[in-house]
């Protein structure tokens, strides 16, 4: 690990202001990915600002048809939310698969959010639930968020406060856990809204993604069938040493026909 | 037999210090005014070097010294040595390199370590050795097991023309290949052997303190035993005498075979401590420790065997690839020989046998001794080859064993390399795992699974061992003032808890309080001059008969003493539960050695002191072996598997501990499960580790852990007083062959005749698969 300043920020604003006034700072939430990347020294932040002081970027509240999720909110704490287990069990089972329970209890939405991880399971729930991510600074749909490999939306200075759930007559999240890492090969999260219906794929690709070829059939039947024969292309899936991309998209067909047949 | 004698299930008396921080790891000491190591690794798998520059790094805040071979070199180091000796069947010797501690030429790689930088923090040390500059030619790398025999393939060694270090032989090739033509049925195996990250919890760590004037260095490390390291240390390396190099284990987080080699990196720590005469500490961190430390197995096996109409094999041949990688380990290039090759054909009388071995240097870390050390290979490739056996001949899996393995009554049984079997109840054994699995009420499960759209299948291995190989180590027992006593030994226990076997072995011998045995080990300054350390299952074995004489030793010369004391005859003085008596007196062994500390009290002519050092010494190792069930379930959609039950019948002989098998068992099984399913090392074709981190290597977890039901079938073995068998490694032996018999009955069904390790999702739906496009 390499030397750098350590800030814990009074609210958002502080925190928005060092991130804009000093030389190559970082936001530091669970620190579940970015410890491990300055402990490996593939990172060199001049400063830290700590948000786990601010009380306002804690907590979950239903707000008419949203779950609300505060920025620095454990996936523990999602996982186990009555609120969250009764208006969107999808979020709650998301959540509660994540890594294991010493990163559930450290890693926050916010920083899941903001990494934009290709095999994080988070981003398919926000494309999947028509989410939108609050920042200091603005509003922003999940769908125009997360723009690829490691990269989203977010500007310098921008700091994400909450995430906003569109709360769906029913949803369901598969995953398939990495073999070594358990972060998701193949993550799918579905969900109906009256007759629209969503369907994003995580850990397959560079990036989140929806599968409109899937949604369409479920729009016009929403059933086990009308996705069990719709393949994605492996070309634009991503391969490792355990799983390939014709693998995965194989997986991406059962997974979501799954999610449909525990939904229905 | 009392509450804390042989046999009993004691719980573990180091498991308090353990579990609550009170465990003194090599990184938990800290040596006055230490400084810190750090080292550069090759980011290349072959290449040479053409100029190191440390220049930048030298001036830098903290630094204090950089080193590089070169400077070993101007200072008389010596280099790290294989005592292997194997010659080809024309008489030329084995290919055998020079390893230098840090290469002055050439790297051969990825993580070879290549230059020591020393400096006042560990951070100020990293970043120096960031700033060392090194000029590389980079050469092409081979890093297959598959392919560096191939002509043309990279050279790892030129100067020997060839990447194969000897072709060894055993047995009479043409007339086994007649025998195998000629053969009413012929099967044959293709297997591989992947290769493995051994995964201690703890890293590799060394500090060293050099007292200049007594020429003394004292060097702490991670080790099984440090006798041997010192001799190294003292005689190949630094050239010093042997009683001026002190090394000590406190705590060991976990050895496995790995942990008891010496790494360069000590040899720096303990060159640079001694060079600048202040301490040097290191601790690797697990980067470090997934491209430096040796990792395990690695072989291609090709393996035919010919049977009769009714299943009787009588001839086996054997073909074994092993990647040693770019150097000769201490034992890597001997595993399929003395590891494995002794024990082969293993639980089988097959008398015609022919067996090559063609070790390879590759350019990738060395692989050298992991839990098992050759058998599980041994006996992961007959195990294949009685399965493929049973379904060729229409025969069961159990039965093609029972007409097969060596009976009681052929013992002692001479193996084709030279092992000679004393003990095992083979078929009871198997029988017994096949009762507690219900293994004849499978096809209703089978039919269960079949409804939910699921491929259940069973699995049956059986296997043998060889285990506490150089049964020769000393034991030393101390009485002290207080009544406690106190057990010097040379085995070094690193999580098998031997404090609590041997006390109980001492509670049962002597009568001693099992709280007032206390054990050190783990010090080349206190451990018996003949010490070997703990490896290979040989601790219950030597460790344990060494207990066992030096008690029968303090019993015949308390008895004289006692004798003395109650004023009879040594003759009339019968010992019992820690008691001399003579008719109606009696005397305490605590009195007896109170009694031997005053000269007014000892008769006449007798030495004082109850104390007593043996060498327990033997010419036999001893053969655990045991039959394994495995049941698991597929997603055929999805390729997924799962552990439903596992029974693992073990035949360890006398049981010490129950409670302490059992967790060898369970272990031992998991490390297998790991290399069935789960694990398996990767290198790019130029030579980088793909595999080099947790995100990447599929290390088991928890969840993966099937429920175990451990049992015994005791069979005492004949080559030691104790009856006892060695028991670490039978689950790692045990645990592959079951389950790929288990996954191979689910998946024969479906027409798949061939599966390798691990057995990833991806790989078992590939193979499922494949064989739906045949059958269409
Ligand atoms: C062993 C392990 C297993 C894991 N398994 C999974 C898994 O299965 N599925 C999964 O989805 N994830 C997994 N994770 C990731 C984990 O869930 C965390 O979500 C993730 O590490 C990021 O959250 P954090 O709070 O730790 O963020 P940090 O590590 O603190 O920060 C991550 C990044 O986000 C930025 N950031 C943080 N908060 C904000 C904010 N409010 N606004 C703007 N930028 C911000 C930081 O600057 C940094 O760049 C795993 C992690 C580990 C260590």
């Amino acid at each position: 690990m390499h030397n750098f300043n350590y800030h814990r920020a009074a609210d958002v604003a502080d925190a928005s202001g060092k991130l804009t006034s000093l030389d190559d700072p970082k936001v530091l939430a669970g620190g579940m990915t970015l410890l491990p990347t300055l402990k490996n020294r593939l990172a060199a932040p001049s400063d830290l600002i700590d948000l786990a002081g601010i009380a306002d970027l804690k907590g979950i509240s239903v707000e008419g048809n949203e779950v609300v999720v505060r920025a620095m909110t454990p996936h523990a704490v999602v996982a186990a939310s009555a609120e969250v287990q009764k208006a969107l069990p999808a979020l709650a089972q998301l959540a509660g698969n994540i890594g294991d329970p010493a990163v559930r209890h450290r890693g926050t939405i916010g920083g899941s959010v903001a990494n934009s991880d290709p095999a994080a399971d988070y981003p398919a729930g926000c494309v999947g639930l028509d989410a939108t991510i609050v920042t200091n600074k603005r509003k922003i749909a999940a769908d125009d968020f997360f723009l690829g490999l490691f990269e989203t939306a977010l500007e310098a200075g921008e700091v994400i406060t909450s995430v906003r759930f569109k709360i769906p007559e029913r949803a369901c999240y598969m995953k398939f856990r990495h073999p070594a890492s358990g972060y998701a090969v193949v993550g799918v999260m579905v969900a109906k809204y009256g007759a629209k219906a969503r369907v994003a794929v995580t850990g397959a690709g560079p990036c989140v993604f929806r599968v409109a070829e899937m949604e369409a059939a479920l729009e016009k039947s929403f059933a086990p069938a009308s996705v069990a024969d719709i393949k994605v292309s492996p070309e634009q899936l991503m391969g490792d040493i355990h799983c390939s991309a014709e693998y995965r998209a194989h997986l991406i067909t059962v997974y979501a026909r799954r999610a449909v047949e525990a939904m229905v | 037999m009392g509450e804390f004698g042989i046999g009993q299930p004691v719980r573990r008396k180091e498991d308090v210090r353990l579990l609550t921080g009170g465990g003194e790891f090599t990184d938990d000491i800290n040596l006055e005014a230490q400084v810190y190591a750090a080292f550069v690794r090759s980011p290349h798998a072959n290449a040479k070097i053409v100029a190191i520059d440390a220049l930048a790094a030298r001036s830098m805040d903290g630094v204090i010294a950089v080193y590089t071979g070169q400077d070993l070199v101007d200072a008389g180091v010596g280099v790290l040595i294989n005592d292997a000796s194997y010659t080809n069947r024309n008489g030329k010797p084995m290919n055998k390199p020079v390893r230098q501690v840090m290469p002055v030429a050439q790297t051969r790689f990825v993580g070879e370590v290549l230059a020591m930088v020393i400096a006042d923090t560990p951070a100020q040390a990293r970043d120096a050795a960031e700033a060392v500059e090194i000029d590389y030619d980079v050469l092409p790398a081979i890093a297959s097991t598959a392919h560096a025999l191939d002509k043309g393939a990279p050279l790892v060694w030129p100067e020997f023309g060839e990447n194969l270090i000897v072709h060894w032989e055993y047995g009479d090739k043409d007339d086994v290949e007649a025998k195998l033509a000629a053969a009413h049925t012929r099967v044959r195996v293709d297997l591989v052997n992947n290769r493995l990250i051994v995964s201690p919890m703890e890293p590799r760590c060394a500090a060293a303190e050099y007292d200049a004037a007594a020429d003394s260095l004292t060097v702490y490390t991670p080790s099984q035993g440090g006798r041997r390291l010192q001799m190294m240390l003292a005689r190949n390396l630094l050239k010093m005498a042997p009683e001026k190099v002190r090394i000590i284990s406190r705590d060991t987080g976990g050895g496995f075979g790995i942990r008891s080699k010496m790494y360069p990196e000590t040899v720096m720590v303990a060159f640079a401590a001694r060079k600048l005469a202040r301490p040097v500490k290191w601790r690797g961190d697990r980067s470090e420790t997934f491209v430096s430390d040796y990792h395990g197995r690695d072989q291609i096996n090709v393996a035919e065997m010919g049977l009769d109409a009714n299943g009787r094999a009588s001839v086996l041949k054997v073909e074994t690839l092993l990647n040693v990688g770019a150097y000769l380990s201490e034992n890597g290039v001997r595993l399929p020989m003395e590891g494995g090759g002794r024990i082969i054909p293993c639980m089988y009388d097959i008398p015609d046998f022919y067996f090559s071995v063609k070790p390879m240097f590759t350019n990738t870390i060395c692989t050298d001794t992991y839990r098992g050390a050759g058998r599980p290979e041994a006996n992961y490739i007959m195990e294949r080859l009685m399965d493929a056996g049973a379904r060729a001949l229409g025969l069961s899996r159990e039965e093609i064993r029972r007409r097969n393995f060596i009976t009681e009554s052929q013992m002692p049984y001479k193996t084709h390399l030279g092992f000679t079997l004393d003990s095992g109840d083979f078929d009871g054994t198997m029988q017994m795992a096949l009762d507690a699995a219900d293994w004849n009420g499978f096809e209703a499960r089978r039919a269960e699974s079949a409804s939910r759209g699921k491929l259940r299948g069973i699995g049956l291995a059986t296997f043998i061992e060889g285990a506490g190989s150089r049964p020769v180590e000393g034991m030393r027992m101390r009485f002290e003032e207080n009544g406690d006593v106190t057990l010097f030994a040379g085995t070094y226990s690193h999580g098998q808890g031997h404090d609590t076997v041997y006390a109980q072995l001492v509670n049962e011998f002597l009568g001693v309080d099992f709280d007032k045995v206390n054990l050190i080990d783990g010090d080349t300054a206190t451990s018996p001059e003949t010490s070997n350390g703990t490896f290979g299952s040989r601790s219950s074995m030597v460790g344990g008969m060494g207990v066992k004489r030096a008690s029968e030793a303090i019993v015949a010369k308390g008895r004289k003493i006692a004798a003395h004391l109650l004023q009879t005859d040594a003759e009339r003085v019968v010992f019992e539960n820690g008691i001399f008596r003579a008719q109606s007196s009696s005397v305490t062994l605590a009195e007896v050695a109170a009694a031997s500390r005053d000269a007014s009290k000892m008769p006449e002519g007798m030495a004082l002191g109850l104390d007593e050092t043996v060498v327990f010494e033997n010419d036999v190792e001893n053969f655990p072996n045991g039959a394994h069930v495995c049941e698991l379930e597929i997603d055929p959609e999805t390729g997924i598997l799962e552990i439903l039950n596992y029974i693992a019948v073990d035949d360890c002989g006398v049981v010490l501990n129950p409670f302490i098998v059992h967790g060898q068992v369970y272990g031992g099984v998991m490390q297998g499960v790991g290399q069935a399913l789960t694990e398996n090392v990767v290198y790019d074709a130029s030579g980088q580790l793909l595999s080099a981190s947790y995100m990447d290597y599929g290390m088991p977890r928890a969840a993966h852990m099937p429920m175990i039901e451990a049992l015994f079938n005791i069979v005492p073995a004949k080559t030691n007083e104790l009856g006892v068998k060695g028991a670490g490694e039978a689950g790692a032996c045990g645990a592959p062959p079951a389950i790929l018999s288990a996954v191979g009955d689910a998946l024969s069904h479906i027409g798949v005749s061939h599966i390798d390790m691990p057995l990833t999702p991806e790989r078992v739906w590939r193979a499922i698969q494949e064989a739906s496009v045949k059958a269409a």
